[in-house]
C-alpha cells in the first residue's frame, strides 16, 4: 500500500463510521471504504482492532487508528491545511470535547436502548432522558454557535460531527416509537441545525437513507438483543 | 496569573483529581485546591458541573472544565510553555488518546469492582482481565517510551498522567486481595516505570499515601455494608 493511501473499515449503518467519513470529506481526502460484515466480524477487523473489535478503523498507510473521536482528531491534525474541525481556542476545544463525551457516554446509550427495551415504563423513561439531553444540547448549541449555523460556527466542526452522525437513526427511532424526539417545539434551534447539517455537501452523500435504515432496523433490534444477552 | 484564578475542585484520594493536580504542577501553574465534601454534592460542585455533578472540576478564570481527560488536555493547550504532554507526531498522539480511553473505559473501572467484590468467581475473572490489560499496557509502554523513562519519553506525558494516577488505588487493591497485579515477572518494564513514576519529584507530593487510601477503603467498605449508596 502506498504510504499515503487511506482506507476506512466501515458500514453504511454506523453513525461512528459516518463521523470519520464526514471528517475525511471536510479535508477532501480520498479514501477507500471497505465494507465490514459485522455479523460475524471480519478477520481484517479483528486483526486491526483487537482491543475493541469495532468499526470505524482508519488505515492510513501503515498506521491503524481506532475509536471514532480519536480518528476525527487524527484527521484534523494530519490534514492540517484543510478547514479546522476542532476549535482553535483551548477553552472552546474543551467544551467541544466535553459535549462529545456527554453524547457518547450519557446520551446515545439511551437512544441505543430504545432499540432493545420492551417494557413500556422503561421505554417512556428512556424517551424522557433522550429529550432532556437534547434540551441540554440546544442550550449548548446556542452558546457554541453564537448565532451561526453550526456548533462550529460558519462551518461544521467537531461537535456537529459528534451529534449529527446520529440524526438518521434518530429519525428512524421517531418512526418506530411514534414519538418526536428532535422537534421544532422543544428544540427549535437544533431542529433547524439538523436540516442544515444533513444537507451539507460533506454530509449528505454519506448520510444513510432513512427508509433504507428503517427497513434495516427491523432485523437489527433482534440482533442487538441477542448481542447484549451474550455480553452479560 | 494570580493563584485564585485557577482552582481545582476535588479530593485528595481521587485519581481523576490527582491527574489535574499533576498536570498543573508539570506546567508550574499555581492553583487553589478546594477540597470537596465526600458523599455530598456541594453548591460549588453543582454550580461548576451541573451535568455530571462530579469532581474534578478545573476552574480557570471562572470558566469550568470538567472530565479529567479533557482537563489534562486543556491544561496542555492553555499553558503551551514547557514540554507538551503529547508527542509531536499526530499518529502517536492518536495512540495516546486511544490508550487513555482504554484505561478509563475498559481497565481502571475493573480495579474498583474487583476490590469491592465478594464473589470468588467474579474476582478471578476480573483479576485475569486486569492482568491481561497490564500486559497490553506493557507493550504500549515499550512502544511509546522507546527506551526512555516515560510513556512520554524523557518527560512525563499524557499516558503517564492517566495511568500513573491509578497506581496507588491499584496498590490498595493488591493489598486487599493479597495478590500481585502489577507483576515484576509478567510486566517488568511497566513495574519499573510505576516505581519511577510514584517516586518522582513531580508526583510524590500529589499521589496519596497508600496507607491512607487503605484506611479509606475500609471506611468505604463499612459504609457499603451499612447500606449507604456511594
Amino acid at each position: 500500500m502506498a504510504s499515503n493511501e487511506v482506507k476506512l473499515l466501515s458500514s453504511w449503518i454506523s453513525p461512528y463510521v459516518l463521523r470519520a467519513k464526514i471528517a475525511l470529506n471536510i479535508k477532501r481526502v480520498e479514501f477507500e471504504s471497505i465494507p465490514e460484515t459485522l455479523f460475524p466480524k471480519s478477520d481484517l477487523l479483528l486483526k486491526s482492532n483487537p482491543v475493541h473489535k469495532k468499526i470505524p478503523v482508519l488505515i492510513h498507510g501503515d498506521r491503524i487508528i481506532c475509536e471514532s473521536l480519536v480518528i476525527v482528531q487524527y484527521i484534523d491534525e494530519v490534514w492540517a491545511s484543510g478547514p479546522g474541525i476542532l476549535p482553535s481556542d483551548p477553552y472552546d476545544r474543551a467544551i467541544a470535547r466535553f459535549w462529545a463525551a456527554y453524547i457518547d457516554d450519557k446520551w446515545f446509550p439511551n437512544v441505543r436502548a430504545l432499540l432493545v427495551i420492551e417494557e413500556d415504563e422503561a421505554k417512556k423513561a428512556t424517551l424522557e432522558q433522550i429529550t432532556e439531553g437534547l434540551v441540554l444540547l440546544e442550550e449548548t448549541f446556542t452558546k457554541c454557535s453564537k448565532g451561526k449555523k453550526f456548533f462550529g460556527g460558519d462551518n461544521i466542526g467537531y461537535l456537529d460531527i459528534a451529534l449529527g452522525c446520529f440524526l438518521a437513526w434518530l429519525r428512524v427511532l421517531e418512526r418506530i416509537t411514534d414519538v418526536i424526539l428532535l422537534g421544532e417545539t422543544k428544540t427549535p434551534l437544533l431542529f433547524k441545525w439538523a436540516l442544515d447539517f444533513s444537507s451539507e455537501p460533506v454530509v449528505q452523500p454519506d448520510m444513510p437513507d432513512i427508509d433504507k435504515l428503517h427497513e434495516y432496523s427491523k432485523g437489527f433490534s433482534q440482533r442487538l438483543k441477542a448481542f447484549d444477552k451474550k455480553k452479560k | 496569573m494570580a493563584t485564585s484564578e485557577v482552582k481545582v475542585l476535588g479530593t485528595w484520594s481521587c485519581p481523576y483529581v490527582n491527574r489535574a493536580q499533576l498536570a498543573l504542577k508539570l506546567k508550574s501553574v499555581d492553583y487553589e485546591f478546594i477540597e470537596d465534601i465526600p458523599l455530598k454534592k456541594s453548591e460549588i460542585l453543582l454550580k461548576y458541573n451541573p451535568v455530571h455533578k462530579k469532581i474534578p472540576v478545573l476552574v480557570h478564570g471562572e470558566k469550568p472544565v470538567c472530565e479529567s481527560l479533557i482537563i489534562v488536555q486543556y491544561i496542555d493547550d492553555a499553558w503551551p510553555t514547557g514540554p507538551s504532554f503529547f508527542p509531536s507526531d499526530a499518529y502517536e498522539r492518536a495512540l495516546s488518546r486511544f490508550w487513555a480511553d482504554y484505561i478509563d473505559t475498559k481497565w481502571y473501572p475493573l480495579v474498583k469492582v474487583v476490590r469491592q467484590s465478594e464473589d470468588k468467581e467474579e474476582r478471578r475473572t476480573l483479576i485475569e482481565k486486569l492482568s491481561e490489560g497490564l500486559v497490553l499496557l506493557e507493550e504500549v509502554y515499550i512502544k511509546c517510551s522507546k527506551g526512555k523513562p516515560y510513556f512520554g519519553g524523557e518527560d512525563i506525558g499524557y499516558l503517564d498522567i492517566i495511568l500513573g494516577s491509578t497506581l496507588r488505588w491499584l496498590q490498595v487493591t493488591e493489598i486487599v486481595l493479597e495478590i500481585q497485579l502489577l507483576d515484576q515477572n509478567k510486566t517488568p518494564q511497566l513495574a519499573k516505570w510505576a516505581r519511577s513514576f510514584c517516586s518522582g519529584d513531580a508526583t510524590k507530593d500529589i499521589l496519596p499515601e497508600t496507607t491512607k487510601l487503605l484506611e479509606l477503603h475500609w471506611k468505604i467498605q463499612d459504609f457499603i455494608k451499612a447500606g449507604y449508596k456511594l
